[in-house]
This record gives structure tokens, sequence and C-alpha cells, in this order.
């Protein structure tokens, strides 16, 4: 029997039981497209988040205080560990070769109200510079400047977020907004950098840092946030801060220095590593489709036990049988596996198209594998139905009803 | 030299722990080329048996036989197949047509499973449904045809490959006598033109127009 007369068979086989076939491959539709929706989602995060962070700023170094392992991107600050103080930064920008600047960043959440309306949100405390080395731009008014952390003056500049809920999308910024206990004077309102992943960018409220010191009583940086003057100095000036600050810091190594590519690759292997559970969970819908498929194929040869012993009869190898029903559920596994395909590209590029809210990036390899997978679950499962078949005893076929 | 010869064939089931049917004790048979043999006997005396082991369906339990001087009994499943599908010609009681083809592609398939060419197929189906005078049900599927017509199919099904030999076993069984009494013609005809025909029946009217009768009682030549 050629090759064309099988596919011809098989063809006309799944043809004939239209509705049967399609409900048998829906798990494998179902799953093929399922891991490529997932794998464009992970690949579409993964350049987002490169993307994101290529556009806060480049050749930043972030100083965070405590030891992490290497691969941790978190840094967890416990009471063991000495904290970076103001003066680290100081220290910083002062002695460090190729430093342009050296950012002391405190962190604290806290309330921010005007009259009635009020927001739970990030109060960030910086220098001056920060807004030049995270390449933040203002929508109105002016930045934080170097003479409003000297004098620690109570000035804030509002994200957009921020701006929205306490004073609405076009009202002035007013002379007075309240964070915790105390007045600020919103001096100006960042250009807005949107969502990423989730993460409201703009739910923040920058005041210099000497007035997040009294505001939070503490002077525990979050971190330091160092720009580099060029990339190529980054390696010089991460070995040159750390012997600055382990010498200050009696010569223990309680901080960790981070550059932006290094955090980067960080998230970037933690989304790829999701990425590949995440696909793997679909693949499972893969095998259900696959023992679906097993399934018909084992109605399917029961049903033609009588068709089986007939073509044994006039001539059939046991290969040809085997050969025979093989075809009918790879073809069957590759039609679910083309229709996934369809459904999980158009679905991702629907997706692309139609909201920026899911970063989707079509992994064309995802396709192919996925494809490939297809076939492989037809083959795998497939395999003993036909086996069954091909040993049918001619004589007891032909006897069966 | 005999086209076949079964010397002492036996076939015996052995049904659960230590049942034993034995099916048939010892058939010597020779049938010469060209014969046109009928096979009578009760029913249950192993006739679809002894026609199945000679259609190499089925294998004996002990005995020899040998296809055209050839001993079948050392074959492999693949070599049965390729004498099933070359050699033999098989025409059932119950027609054993696929419903879902057309009286062509039923025809065909003998001509698949030897691998011969589509269009070629086609041909040699056409000509053989026109022999049975069938040419204008060819695209009529079984279910839509009548027994006799459906038997002529599988006659012409059993021809395609131009086998040695053509067994059939109570091919009229199903039929009312007008339609048997066409197939029994196609036979016939077949067989004066140098066709060699096994035929079981259990009609001795169609029996006696074979050349030879060979009885069969309790899986014993008698
Ligand atoms: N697979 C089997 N297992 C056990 N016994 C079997 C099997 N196949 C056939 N037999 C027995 O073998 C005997 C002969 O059967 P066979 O079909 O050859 O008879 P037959 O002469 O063709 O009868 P009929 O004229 O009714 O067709 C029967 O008694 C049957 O029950
Ligand atoms: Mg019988």
């Amino acid at each position: 029997m050629d090759a064309l007369e099988v596919f011809n068979s098989a063809k006309d086989s799944l043809v004939s039981n239209r509705l049967r076939s399609t409900l048998t491959v829906l798990g494998i539709i179902i799953g093929v497209a399922a891991v490529i929706l997932l794998v464009s989602l992970g690949e579409g995060a993964r350049a987002y988040i490169k993307r994101q962070l290529g556009d806060l700023g480049s050749n930043i170094l972030i100083i965070v205080p405590g030891k992490t392992a290497k691969e941790g991107g978190m840094h967890m600050g416990t009471s063991t560990v000495r904290k970076l103080r103001m003066s680290d930064a100081a220290l910083i920008e002062k002695r460090a070769r190729y430093v342009e600047h050296a950012v002391p960043i405190i962190i604290g959440t806290s309330w921010i109200k005007r009259g009635n309306k009020s927001r739970d949100t990030y109060v960030v405390g910086v220098t001056g510079p920060y807004f030049e080395v995270r390449n933040l731009k203002m929508a109105a008014g002016r930045a934080i400047s170097d003479a409003d952390v000297a004098a620690a003056r109570r000035v804030c500049v509002l994200g957009r977020t921020v701006k929205r809920a306490i004073i609405g999308p076009y009202g002035p910024l007013g002379d007075s907004v309240t964070i915790g206990n105390a007045r600020f004077r919103p001096i100006g309102e960042m250009a807005p950098k949107g969502v990423a992943l989730g993460f409201d960018i703009d739910d923040v409220v920058f005041i210099p840092v000497t007035s997040a010191v009294e505001l939070f009583d503490t002077d525990w940086l979050f971190n330091i946030t160092v720009k580099v003057t060029s990339e190529d100095k980054v390696p010089i000036v991460k070995r040159e801060i750390r012997k600055l600050l382990m010498k200050r810091h009696a010569g223990k190594e309680d901080f960790t220095i981070l550059s932006q590519d290094e955090m980067i690759s960080v998230m970037s292997r933690i989304l790829r590593i999701m990425t590949a559970v995440l696909s793997g969970i679909a693949a499972i819908s893969l095998v259900v489709g696959g023992i679906g498929i097993m399934n018909i194929m084992l109605v399917s040869v029961s049903e033609r036990t009588r068709e089986i012993g007939i073509r044994k009869a006039v001539g059939a190898t046991n290969r040809d049988i085997l050969v025979q029903f093989l075809a009918e559920s790879v073809a069957l596994s590759l039609a679910g596996g083309l229709a996934g395909v369809a459904v999980g590209v158009a679905i991702g590029l629907g997706f692309s198209y139609f909201t920026s809210a899911l970063p989707v990036k079509i992994a064309w390899w995802s396709v192919g594998l996925a494809f490939f997978f297809s076939a492989a679950v037809g083959v795998f499962f497939g395999v003993y139905p036909a086996a069954k078949a091909a040993a049918f005893d001619p004589i007891i076929a032909l006897r069966h009803e | 030299m005999p086209l076949i010869e079964l010397k002492d064939i036996t076939k015996a089931y052995t049904l659960g722990e230590s049942r034993r049917v034995d099916v048939l004790r010892g058939v010597s048979i020779d049938v010469e080329k060209g014969e046109f043999i009928a096979i009578m006997g009760p029913s249950g005396s192993g006739k679809s048996t002894l026609l199945n082991i000679i259609g190499c369906l089925d294998r004996p339990s002990s005995g020899i036989y040998l296809f055209e001087g050839v001993l079948v009994s050392e074959k492999s499943d693949e070599e049965l197949a390729s004498i099933r599908n070359g050699k033999i010609g098989f025409v059932f009681q119950s027609f054993n047509l696929i419903h879902k083809f057309s009286a062509m592609k039923n025809v065909e398939l003998p001509l698949v499973y030897a691998g011969v060419r589509e269009s070629q197929r086609r041909e040699t189906a056409a000509r053989l449904l026109e022999k049975v005078g069938l040419s204008g049900r060819a695209g009529h599927k079984p279910p839509e045809l009548s027994g006799g017509e459906q038997q002529r199919v599988a006659i012409a099904r059993a021809l395609a490959n131009n086998p040695a030999i053509i067994l059939a076993d109570e091919p009229t069984g199903n039929l009312d006598s007008k339609s048997g009494a066409e197939v029994m013609d196609i036979f016939l005809s077949l067989h004066r033109q140098g066709a060699t025909v096994v035929m079981v029946t259990h009609e001795p009217r169609l029996a006696e127009m074979a050349g030879r009768i060979i009885h069969i009682r309790d899986g014993e030549v008698a």
C-alpha cells in the first residue's frame, strides 16, 4: 500500500466521522494553543521587561543592603546586617571614580491626601539627579532639586496615578497635600510611564530624600542607585564601590551590588523558568488529548474489526493494517496540532493587537515544537490501537458482526 | 504436480483447560489445476475450517500443505498475506464487502495491497465488474446492491489479482435461487476459461455441476 493510498484512506476515515474527529482532537487543539500562547506570553514579558528596564536608564548599578545569593534579585534587610546610610552614598559619589551620581533612595508607603481624596501609595525619597539617572520626564512643574534636598524641603513630585486620584486629571497641582502627618507642596507631575507587568510605575510620589528621612524617621536606605559614566566602566566602578564600602563597614561585605544587566538577566531567567513550568502544565493537555485519541482509535478498531478481517483476507499484511491505523491517529493529532497552532497564533496576535496590558510575542520555535509534539502524541497514543488492529486473527475478525 | 496438496491436515481447538475440539482429523486432498471441486458435508463437519486453511487464512495444527509445490506451513504471516493477495480469491457466504466503499473500490482493494497504480486499478476493476455484469453499478455501495449483486462484486474482487485458485464458502447460501444460479453460472464460466475453483455448498444440485465432489464428515474425508 503506497503512501498516497494510506493518506487518502486516513483522510476519508476522519472526514466521514467529522464530529467525532473534531471532538477527539479538542484536547490537542487546546494543548497546542495553550503552549504557544504561554510561551509567547513569557517571551513577550521578557522582551517587555528588557525594554522597560532599559528605559529606566543605562549604566546603572544598584547597591542594596544585605548580602544576597547572586541568583536572587531580592534583598531582605535583616537586623543583623548593617544598613546603608546617606553617608555611604555621599562617600561613593565623592570617592569612587567614573561615578556620575550616587543617589540615596528611601522608600516607604504612606497615605497622601488632599481635601477629602486620598491614596495609599509609594513614597520615594530621592536626590535631584535621580530623574536624570532614571530617565524620568516631567509632565508639568519641576523635578526635585539639590536645593530641595539640602534644605529638606517639604516638596513632592506626583506620579500620574496619584495625581489623578487626589487632584483629578486636569486640576492644577495646588499648593498643599498631606503625606503621613506632614504637609508637602506639590511642585511637579511626572510624565506617565505606564503599567509594567501589573505594577503601576506611576503610582508613586517623589520627595527629597532628606524629607523622607524625617517622614519615615529613618536614615536606612532602600538602595543607592549609581550612574556610571560609561558602560565599559561598570565593572571597575563595581569593584571600587565594593572596596570603599567594605572598608567603611569594618571589612564586612554586608551589601550587594547589582548591575542593571544582571537584574535583567535574573528576571529574564525567572520568567523563562515560569514559562517553561506553565507550558509544561499546558502540555499535559496534549497528553490528555492523546489519551482521547487512543480511546477513539480503540473504538474505531473494534467497530471496524470486520473491515480489518476483509482487508487481511484480500492480502493486507499486519504492517499494512498497523500503518493504516497509525496514519489515522497521526492525521488526527496533526490536524489538532494545526488547528491548535492556528488558534494559539490567532489569539496571541489578537492580544498584541487589541491590548498592551499583556505583552505577547509569538515565539515561532514554540509553534514548531508544539506541532512536532502533537505528531509525536499521535504516534505514541496510536501505536497501541494500531498494533491491536494489526494483530487480529483474520478468521475471527471476519466472523465479527 | 497438483496445485494444492494436503496431507494429514488436522485442526484442533483447545477450549478452556483441557477440552479439545478436533475439527479436522487428518484430511488429505489434492487439487489439480483447472479443477472445479465441490465440498459437501453436514453443518459443523469442518468444511469452512478446511477452506480457510487452503485459503491461508488459517493454519493447520499439523500436517503438510503444499501450494504450487511450496510448503505453506513454514511461511510467515506476511508471506501468507502475500499468497492470499496474489494467488487466492476468496468468496464468502456473507459477501464480506466493505460497506463504506463503492463496488469499484471494493474490487480495487486486493490491487491496492498488490501495489498497483490507481489508474491501473480502476481499469482492472472496471473490466472485472463488467465481466460479472455490474458495469452500471460501479459507483454503488454494497448496501445499495441486492444480495446477488453484492456476491458478484465479491467475485470480481476475488478475481482482481488473477488468482491461481478461487475458494468459495457457500457462495449461494444467502441468495435466492435465481441469484444463486447467476452466481453459479459465473463460477462455471470461470471454470470453462481455465480457473481452478473449490466451492463449499449444501446444495446437491449445485455440487453436481462441479467436476468432483468431496464429502467431509466429522473432520474427515468421507
Ligand atoms: N475458533 C474456534 N474455536 C473452537 N471451535 C471452533 C472454532 N472455529 C470453529 N470451531 C468448530 O469447528 C467445527 C467446524 O466448523 P466449520 O465452520 O468448519 O464447520 P462447517 O462445516 O463450515 O459448518 P457449516 O456448514 O455450518 O458452515 C464447529 O463445530 C465449530 O464449532
Ligand atoms: Mg461453514
